[in-house]
């Protein structure tokens, strides 16, 4: 009797009770780049499920921008996408010119496509640096990044005087010609760019830990990521070579000799890869607009106070974190009557919560960072 | 009175008590400021390899940063969650620190100069140092935080799973030396065990990385993961003695290979206890040196490389150092260390194929 009751204690089945747990990652986190939060439901360290949850950074930036001229809108356009303001500015000024029918002089449109591909390569070195300290190797590559983030601002410092706030672009132009040092400085920073990029290739591009890590992690398939309407390097990491500049042509991105990289898997190590890459054909656009420069006048005639005829326009552009657009609607009036942002970190957020489940908590990090967004524009 | 002293304090032969006392002293002294300097020398080192200054205010090259650090934290509220566990959250600094200090019980910083000479010296140590666990533990338990607990299972897990092979490999240097005290395993090395173990010395010092947490391993504070981690909740003090412990744990780790695997304090020229210091210098350089190269690691390849890496090639290492010692005792050793270090080569490059990491590529 005794020994059967001590039969079945033993073969009796241990249940030990475990439940997922929840926990909220953000909005005060150290990798959620700014104010997000991430509801995150664990099995132990496995994601169960996730829910996102955004507007902490909410500063109703569309509304206000009703309320303000066609030129004062420009600096809140420095605040949507702070790590690339001058996107931003580009964007909106085109989708102006594009309503109120203004042209660009030639300089002026040079001088964009300049501070275009260098604040796209001063975003991808924030993007790649930050996710890899996502991934755990401690501020090195971040701080080189930086460094070369740092020279690119100085360019930007001589041009118009601000390091990150620009307003810089002008309805019809760009609001002063660059000084004369500019070019000089920006030839030196284009000779010595594609070492400094060597040498974040050398850093890890081939780490072992950084391979079993990001390879394979967080895939974004094909069909997905068109669906979600993804774009930019996200769009293109899973293999859709789908970029605005050779898409839309916008400015005078078609005089330009230039590659467009894609990935094939679609996972955290494309991403990476594919901005390193976007950043060397930045440099080569950025050489032929050099050679290209024309002289002449950087504004054109434009009114203080612009009173676009009646309609409605849109104008986007490949910014560093995909396609950015503004629809703008005119009454008239001095101020536009609907103001209206397609913000690609927004729409590349959606796809976040099926290319989260089944990973790890530390999966969930660099998958989140690899997508690359600013907060300040995902709220507006 | 006299009398009473006699009876608490029985004459031992060879001076016991002021030995003890003499030595309680210079470890306590030995491990504070050499913590302070080891947290001036990282901060200083990772800025060198990392573009920037690094602290450089306080006193001539920021040399008195650390004691300003302290200062500050002693003056810091000492806050304890509403829902925590007051007592643990009290105690967990206490149960960290503590094993932390005694491991250089038997550190011999030169011929002769420990505490004590235990015949068990490296079981000692490989004993006392998993009791830190428990004060991590501790830590992230009685935070109430989901953060801190996440940090203090990983920190269990990964020193469950490390201590193995790190044991193992250390077994391969006491079959050399023929003795587990900590002294006359520095005797033994006429040539540095570093040389006559390699692939012990590799499996050992990966799997300490991974014991006392420092990256590519640190997975239980991961920054920018987990927050902090087990210490997310401490403020004040009680974060600085966890701080301690940590970097004391990264200290004895350096003391341990050095008289492992570096022969200790046995050098030329310079005097015994310089070497030792020196020594732990450098191996102290390297950890700091791979926190600012490696990205860290996910916790289930923690594992994996644990159980398919090291194990496996610990137990191998420790048969072959047991074949060569039983079947070439008249061989010199010189012989066997080339011997040696084309077997490791030979076996990581075999077994990092096999199983994927560095020749294979990705996944383990």
């Amino acid at each position: 009797m005794v020994g059967k009751s001590k039969a079945m204690e033993t073969t009796k089945e241990v249940v030990i009770k475990a439940e997922p747990f929840v926990v909220n990652i953000g909005p005060a986190h150290p990798s959620t780049h700014g104010v997000f939060r991430m509801r995150t439901t664990l099995d132990g360290e496995v994601i169960v499920d996730m829910e996102p949850v955004f507007g902490y950074l909410h500063r109703g930036i569309e509304k206000l921008a009703e309320e303000r001229t066609y030129t004062g809108v420009i600096p809140l356009t420095d605040r949507l996408d702070y790590l690339a303001s001058m996107s931003n500015n580009l964007a909106y000024c085109l989708a102006v010119e594009k309503l109120a029918g203004i042209l660009v002089p030639e300089r002026a449109e040079y001088i964009r496509v300049i501070m275009a591909e260098l604040q796209r390569i001063a975003s991808h070195l924030i993007a790649v640096g930050a996710f890899l300290n996502d991934c755990g190797a401690f501020m090195t590559p971040i701080l080189y990044m930086l460094r070369e983030r740092e020279k690119i601002l100085d360019l930007f410092e001589m041009a118009c005087g601000q390091r990150l706030t620009y307003n810089y672009m002008r309805v019809g132009g760009v609001s002063q010609d660059i000084p004369e040092e500019f070019a000089p400085a920006l030839g030196k920073f284009l000779k010595e760019m594609p070492g400094w990029i060597d040498e974040y290739d050398q850093l890890l591009k081939d780490n072992e830990i950084l391979l079993a890590r990001a390879k394979g992690v967080g895939i974004l398939p094909r069909e997905l990521a068109v669906n979600i309407s993804a774009s930019g390097p996200v769009l293109r990491a899973s293999g859709v070579k789908w970029d605005i500049r050779k898409a839309d042509p916008y400015s005078i991105y078609d005089r330009f000799e230039f590659d467009i990289p894609t990935g094939t898997a679609g996972d955290c190590y494309d991403r990476y890869r594919v901005r390193i890459e976007e950043m060397r054909q930045s440099l080569r656009i950025l050489e032929q607009a050099m050679k290209d420069l024309p002289k002449g006048e950087v504004r054109s005639d434009v009114p203080h106070l612009i009173r676009p005829p009646a309609g409605e326009a849109y104008g986007h552009i490949e910014a560093p974190r995909g396609d950015l657009g503004f629809y703008l609607v005119s009454d008239n009036s001095i101020a536009p009557y609907r103001f209206h942002v397609r913000a690609p970190t927004l729409i590349n957020l959606t796809a976040l919560r099926d290319m989260m489940r089944g990973w790890k908590v530390a999966d969930l990090v660099i998958i989140f960072g690899s997508i690359d967004i600013c907060l300040a524009e995902v709220d507006r | 009175m006299a009398m009473a002293m006699q009876m608490l304090l029985p004459d031992w032969p060879g001076n016991f008590w002021a030995h003890w006392g003499v030595f309680v002293v210079i470890i306590f002294v030995f491990v504070l400021a050499t913590v302070m300097g080891f947290i001036w020398f990282e901060r200083r080192a990772m800025a060198v390899m990392q573009a920037r200054l690094g602290p450089n205010r306080v006193g001539p090259f920021g040399f008195l940063q650390p004691v300003a650090d302290v200062l500050k934290l002693l003056t810091k509220e000492d806050v304890v969650p509403a829902k925590g566990d007051r007592w643990v959250h009290w105690l967990a600094p206490v149960v960290a620190v503590a094993p932390m200090l005694m491991i250089f019980a038997v550190v011999p910083f030169q011929s002769g100069a420990l505490l004590a000479d235990l015949n068990i010296g490296i079981l000692y140590i490989v004993a006392i140092s998993s009791v830190t666990t428990v004060g991590v533990f501790m830590a992230g338990w009685s935070s109430n935080n989901k953060y801190s607990l996440l940090g203090a299972m990983r920190q269990v897990a990964s020193v469950v799973s490390y201590e193995i092979p790190v044991v193992l490999s250390i077994i391969g240097v006491v079959l050399l030396a023929g003795s587990l005290s900590m002294q006359q395993i520095v005797m033994a090395q006429d040539i540095p065990f570093i040389l006559l173990q390699p692939l012990g010395f590799l499996l050992f010092f990966i799997g300490a990385l991974a014991e006392i947490n420092r990256a590519p391993f640190d997975l239980m504070e991961a920054d920018s993961e987990i927050v902090a981690g087990f210490n997310t909740e401490y403020s004040g003090m009680k974060w600085g003695l966890l701080f301690l412990a940590e970097y004391g744990e990264a200290l004895a780790v350096s003391a341990i290979v050095t008289t492992l695997f570096l022969s200790g304090w046995r050098g030329p020229v310079l005097p015994p206890w310089l070497w030792f210091l020196v020594k732990v210098g450098l191996v102290f350089f390297v950890i700091v040196w791979i926190r600012t190269t490696v990205p860290r690691v996910r916790i289930d390849q923690l594992m994996a490389l644990a159980w398919k890496f090291l194990l496996p090639l610990a137990v191998i290492n420790l048969l072959i150092t047991a074949v060569e010692i039983l079947a070439w005792p008249e061989v010199s050793l010189w012989v066997m260390v080339p011997v040696n270090i084309a077997i490791m080569i030979v076996l990581v490059l075999l077994w990092s194929r096999f199983f994927k990491l560095g020749w294979g590529r990705v996944e383990v």
